[in-house]
């Protein structure tokens, strides 16, 4: 293919989104609901059919390179507004393009009578635009570009119901998670413009390319505070402790959004750009140990939280927090290509949890909570199934997705230490103790749902249906791009990956390779049963939020996080505010602006006496100034 | 002989017509000061601006400098238009407060 | 003659205005305000950027003092006049639905402050800046006493002593430097020349950043400010915060930097401090306000911080992106007041508890809100991103700490503005919100048109920097070359 088709392409590919938005925001009330909802969904399929084009051209010519215009530029600092697409970003634009234009088609349906049903396709649309901007970018400025557009429409579809006043609290409070990140990660681009003297990829990756000619040996302290730097940028956008507090509220949005936006590809933006910079980020250790830390604690932190959620869509919320808590585990111990993997099968399965979760909350006409939910198998044959599948997958049980992408990170896991194979293993129970609570709840069991409510239960229609079993197949298929050796694959992914993220060749024994496996799905199995007996055999319901006590109303509580966050940095905050406003700016600052004035005032009240009237007086004194002028005269 | 006037002046020294419109200025100002009527007041005004004209005629003929003289007229011909404004003013002001104590026109005042 | 043109066609039109029927003087002030476009436009075409002054008017004035009446433009005085020319229309637009009392006074005197802050922009003599610095401040003044609501003369009577006092300060500087060449005089390229002993140079920084800091304002020095910009019909609000703050950021650039370099080499991070502390100052009050046009006062405040800070860095970056940042922040402070003054026509208040659940009448307006609102916290592809990332870059290379302190309005930015876009826009309408009328007719399409803007410097502030560039250039090679020769003789 000759350059300019190759650009056009490329280019082509974030714009169609971008129209998509645009035709709806110029022709909003002109465009009935049908043909809304199937024009935005086609333009993520095209762009979805671009992708796949330029990952074939990427297959067998590499790299493409779109150089458009100078952004913007000053002294050193060149700015280039330019498309990369590598390896790296094509597997990305693919999940992204691919899932969106399912998750738009789902939408279709579920949107179905909204009053916003416009709107919410226009936002889905300017997201996807800004997603694959972020993907698309050749530099880390471009990228930030994107980190905040889909910040943006995750505000937006987040308050997509802004008559809720909740609902915008939860949009804000993202917002500006988001943004104590994103300053981070600015600060962290400063320095690392400072040290590298440039800011596109290519340019930061050769400086820490030992094989580059530009590479020098990296000053580890200033390695580590850039990449910590960029690492808290991620974590308020990927929600790691402590910046996760928001994705559980950000539920507020439509199910579709939490699918798309805070499941499957907003979310592991943080991850997308530590995989971009992973040579970067392997020469800082003391940062790498951090992410392990921070990405382990969240992951069981999480995953506990989750335990005592009664809200379907909560449970899958903190299941998503657990879930990017060990892809970042993953890049912790240096598994790069495995945190890459899990992001791309935790999409597939995350999004089909989500999509099927808002199947059931759509049939049982928006009820979310857990505890009135109940044998819904019989009610939602498809719903029933694909979740279940979604559940086996995020379970990591073999041989569904999630079990190679999760058994690829605890390999890694292993390499670094068994101690921390087994803490990822601990956080991987959490996730089938919870997950199958869910399913249990939720599908299996007697019906607790009001008559009214049961007489109404209905499949979802096909345009629902459709997008879950894809991505059912996804989910259960998923470990294919990257089956192991042991398994007779040929670890495809991270092959493909090669080139942004080279492979460290550490191959384990097979018989102990299979030996932590065999370990991994007892434990997961055990798991499952324990909760399987609770759940399913004595169908046990999860108790009122009055009757919970003890560990268990901690856990309800969420660990009492937002409380503490709230007592301790907003309140103060507040406070700390009014002071400034109420008593130093206007008291102390412009007191001392008045104080001027007043003074004046005040000394020439007192000085105005003076000016007594009278005649003599003047010239008396008159006659005094003239003598002390005549005394200074001749002193001097 | 052709003495001129001027030399014919000079035969007294000019110290003493210094000293005599130092004097008159002096007189002139404690006039100013310590009286209170208005007329008074204004005539001490007036001889210190004769005194002056006096040290300027002085002046004017000890340094064979016309110029001098030729401000003295200058300054009676203003000095009598001023004292038309003025005795105008006076009348005006005693109209007023059935005064011409000095101390009555004292609403200027803070 | 260009640049005489484009500081006479405001102040003509004027007067024109003043003498005109009241029911032609908004039509007047539009099409002079147009023209002034047009003219910046064709000036704009005739343009070099390549850092010299050109479109120049050097006639002596008045020869004693060696004052001369010398104008002219280099890419930095272009870039200003661009603003304010640009902005005026707007500003004229925004007033389309209101009614004012002896409005040809209004426009008149709104005309004649336009004039005279071009010419502060385009004046490359002292004391002819000076007079004009003077006077775009008197019409100021007649505008928020005549126009202004609440207590409008007590805060005028503050806001007017408060700014001629800092400006005494640097008359008298000026007097001083007019002094120091062979033959008295105040010309830009005599001032320039001159070797300032250092000693005295911080004497001079001091008394011309008084005057700059009053302006801007700089915290500690911002209290006029608020109460001013609340006060003052929106018109002036707009005119006060889209202009005539960029007076005080254009002159540290054009009267500072390159007279006094060592001081400012030796106080810039004092300054820097106090601009970087007005930040996060100026934030967390914004955070408290009520009154949204209170509000978006204080959020100037911070924006404009972090403009100084950037400025006395004297780098590349710094003072790109304050090009940058300034244009962008005229746009959008007039953009924000125009909705304060949308709002204010509907609830007869500025209080944002008055209003909620707009967007239910008017997503138009809520959405145009939503622009500009994303425009003033710096979201990429906004005009104000490019800008603010350059600054930030600046302040970092020099004092890491002190970005994380201005940094702190990216984070705080977001919280009070869109905390009060929840206020206004959000929630359900009840009480008078219900009978909010949707934006239409020619505010529909002026904050349309301002939204295109918005976009179209995010996407190409290339046009902006381009202009500026060599300009820039030269005050920093002035800076550095000054610096260097008193190095080397010490």
């Amino acid at each position: 293919m000759s350059q300019n088709i190759l650009n056009t392409l490329s280019i082509l590919i974030p714009v169609l989104p971008l129209a998509g938005f645009l035709i709806h925001i110029l022709f909003k009330d002109k465009i009935s609901e049908k043909l809304a909802g199937v024009h935005a969904t086609a333009w993520i399929i095209v762009s979805f059919v671009l992708t796949v084009v330029l990952f074939a051209h990427v297959r067998s010519n590499g790299a493409i390179h779109v150089q458009l215009f100078d952004w913007f530029a000053a002294g050193d600092m060149h700015i280039p507004f330019a498309l990369q697409i590598d390896q790296l970003s094509v597997v990305m634009m693919m999940v992204i393009t691919g899932i969106g234009s399912m998750i738009h088609m789902y939408s279709i349906g579920y949107m179905h009578g909204d009053a916003g049903f416009n709107r919410f396709f226009s936002y889905l649309n300017l997201f996807i635009f800004f997603m694959l901007m972020l993907v698309m970018a050749n530099n880390y400025v471009l990228m930030f570009v994107g980190w905040e557009g889909v910040g943006l429409c995750s505000y937006l579809l987040i308050g997509f119901w802004f008559k809720n006043p909740e609902y915008n609290k939860a949009a804000n409070k993202a917002f500006i998670m988001n943004r104590i990140g994103d300053l981070a990660m600015l600060l962290g681009l400063f320095l690392l413009f400072q040290y590298a003297g440039t800011l596109t990829f290519d340019g930061v990756a050769a400086r820490f390319n030992p094989s580059s000619p530009e590479y020098f040996v990296p000053d580890s302290g200033m390695v580590n505070a850039i990449t910590l730097l960029l690492f808290i940028g991620a974590c308020g956008k990927s929600a790691q402790i402590p910046l996760y507090t928001w994705l559980p509220d950000a539920m507020a949005g439509p199910t579709p959004v939490s699918a798309l936006i805070h499941a499957a590809t907003m979310v592991t933006a943080g991850i997308y750009m530590i995989v971009r910079s992973n040579l970067m980020f392997s020469e800082a250790e003391l940062t790498l140990q951090i992410i392990t830390v921070v990405g382990l604690v969240t992951s069981i932190f999480a995953g506990a939280i989750a335990l005592q959620q009664n809200d379907i869509k909560k449970v899958l919320a903190y299941s998503t927090v657990s879930q990017l808590g060990l892809m970042f585990f993953a890049i912790g111990v240096g598994a790069y290509d495995a945190a890459m993997f899990h992001l791309i099968t935790h999409a597939f399965f995350k999004a089909l949890l989500f999509l099927s979760a808002g199947s059931v909350i759509h049939g049982m006409g928006g009820e979310q909570d857990i505890r009135k939910m109940g044998g819904l198998r019989s009610y939602m044959k498809i719903t029933h199934w694909v979740f279940g599948f979604g559940v086996l997958a995020i379970m990591a049980v073999p041989p569904f997705s999630g079990f190679f992408s999760k058994d690829s990170i605890l390999v890694s896991a292993y390499h670094v230490s068994p101690v921390l194979w087994v803490l990822g293993l601990f956080a991987g129970l959490f996730t089938a103790y919870y997950m199958m609570r869910l399913y249990a709840v939720v599908f299996q069991g007697a019906p607790r749902m009001t008559e009214h409510v049961r007489a109404h239960i209905h499949e979802s229609p096909r345009v629902i249906t459709i997008p879950l079993m894809v991505l059912c197949a996804l989910s259960i298929l998923g470990g294919v791009i990257n089956l192991p050796h042991i398994f007779g694959g040929n670890t495809m992914l991270t092959h493909w990956l090669e080139e942004i993220v080279p492979v460290h060749a550490h191959e384990l024994a097979v018989s102990t390779e299979l030996t932590l496996m065999g370990i991994a799905s007892v434990a997961i199995f055990g798991v499952i049963f324990l909760a399987h007996r609770k759940y399913r055999v004595r169908q046990e319901v999860p108790v009122e939020d009055s009757e919970i006590h003890g560990i268990n109303k901690v856990l309800n509580h969420k660990f009492y996080v937002d409380e503490l966050y709230e007592a301790v940095i907003v309140k103060p905050l507040r406070m700390f505010s009014d002071f400034l406003y109420k008593i130093f700016d206007l008291k102390v600052v412009d007191g001392i602006v008045n104080g001027m004035g007043q003074l004046v005032q005040y000394a020439s009240t007192q000085l105005r006496y003076m000016q007594t009237g009278t005649v003599s007086f003047y010239l008396f004194a008159m006659a005094i100034g003239m003598g002390a002028i005549v005394l200074l005269i001749y002193l001097m | 002989m052709d003495n001129t006037l001027s030399q014919q002046l000079q035969v007294i020294p000019l110290e003493n017509y210094v000293m005599l419109s130092i004097i008159l200025f002096c007189i002139g100002v404690i006039g100013i000061l310590m009286r209170r009527n208005l007329i008074v007041v204004f005539l001490s005004i007036e001889l210190m601006l004769n005194a002056i004209n006096l040290m300027a005629a002085s002046f004017s003929a000890y340094h064979n400098d016309p110029a001098g003289q030729a401000f003295v007229f200058f300054i009676m011909v203003v000095a009598a238009a001023e004292v038309a404004v003025g005795l105008a003013m006076l009348v005006m002001i005693y109209r007023n407060t059935k005064s011409i104590d000095i101390n009555a026109l004292n609403r200027l005042k803070w | 003659m260009y640049t005489l043109l484009l500081i006479l066609i405001p102040i003509v039109s004027g007067f024109i205005i003043w003498t005109a029927p009241q029911a032609l003087s908004r039509k007047i002030a539009l099409i002079s305000s147009l023209v002034s476009i047009a003219m910046s436009a064709f000036v704009l075409s005739q343009f070099h950027p390549d850092g010299g002054v050109q479109f120049s008017i050097d006639e002596p004035w008045v020869r004693m003092l060696g004052i001369r009446f010398h104008i002219g433009m280099d890419g930095i005085s272009m870039l200003m006049v661009l603003l304010s020319n640009i902005l005026m229309p707007f500003i004229i637009l925004s007033t389309a639905h209101d009614q004012y009392k002896e409005s040809h006074l209004l426009y008149g005197l709104m005309m004649i402050m336009q004039g005279a802050m071009n010419g502060v922009f385009v004046s490359m003599d002292m004391f002819l800046y000076y007079i004009f610095w003077e006077l775009a401040l008197i019409p100021a003044y007649f505008l928020v006493l005549w126009w202004g609501k609440g207590e409008a003369r007590k805060i005028t009577f503050k806001f007017f002593i408060y700014t001629l006092f800092g400006s005494l300060f640097m008359l008298v500087a000026i007097i001083w430097l007019s002094l120091q060449s062979h033959t008295p005089t105040t010309d830009i390229a005599a001032v320039y020349r001159l070797q300032i002993p250092a000693d005295v140079q911080g004497y001079i920084f001091f008394a011309f950043m008084l005057a700059y800091a009053i302006k801007i304002p700089v915290f500690p020095f911002h209290t006029w400010q608020p109460s001013t910009y609340t006060a003052a019909p929106s018109p002036a609000t707009m005119l006060l915060s889209g202009v005539m703050l960029k007076m005080g950021l254009y002159s540290i650039i054009r009267w500072v930097i390159p007279v006094v370099p060592q001081a400012v080499e030796q106080y810039d991070t004092l300054i820097m401090v106090l601009a970087a502390i007005g930040v996060l100052y100026a934030s967390a009050i914004a955070w408290m306000q009520k009154d949204i046009k209170t509000l978006f006062a204080y959020s100037s405040i911070a924006h404009v911080g972090l403009i100084t800070a950037g400025i006395l860095t004297v780098s590349a970056s710094g003072l790109q992106g304050s090009m940058l940042q300034m244009f962008a922040h005229g746009i959008n402070a007039v953009a924000l007041f125009y909705v304060a003054q949308i709002l204010f026509r509907h609830y007869d208040t500025h209080s944002i508890y008055s209003m909620g659940g707009i967007r239910n009448q008017a997503p138009l307006f809520a959405g145009l809100f939503l622009v500009v609102m994303l425009a003033s916290v710096a979201l990429p592809l906004t005009n104000a991103f490019p800008g603010e990332f350059m600054l930030l870059n600046a302040v970092f290379q020099m004092h890491p700490w002190l970005c994380l302190l201005a940094g702190s309005g990216v984070i705080l930015g977001a919280v009070y503005m869109f905390g009060a876009y929840k206020h206004v826009m959000l929630g359900e309408a009840t009480g008078k919100s219900t009978s909010f009328p949707e934006v239409k007719g020619i505010d529909k399409y002026a904050l349309i048109v301002i939204m295109l803007l918005i976009f179209a410097f995010g996407l190409f502030p290339q046009a902006i920097t381009h202009i500026t560039e060599h300009s820039v250039q030269e005050i920093i090679l002035q800076f550095q070359n000054k610096i260097s020769a008193t190095t080397i003789n010490s």
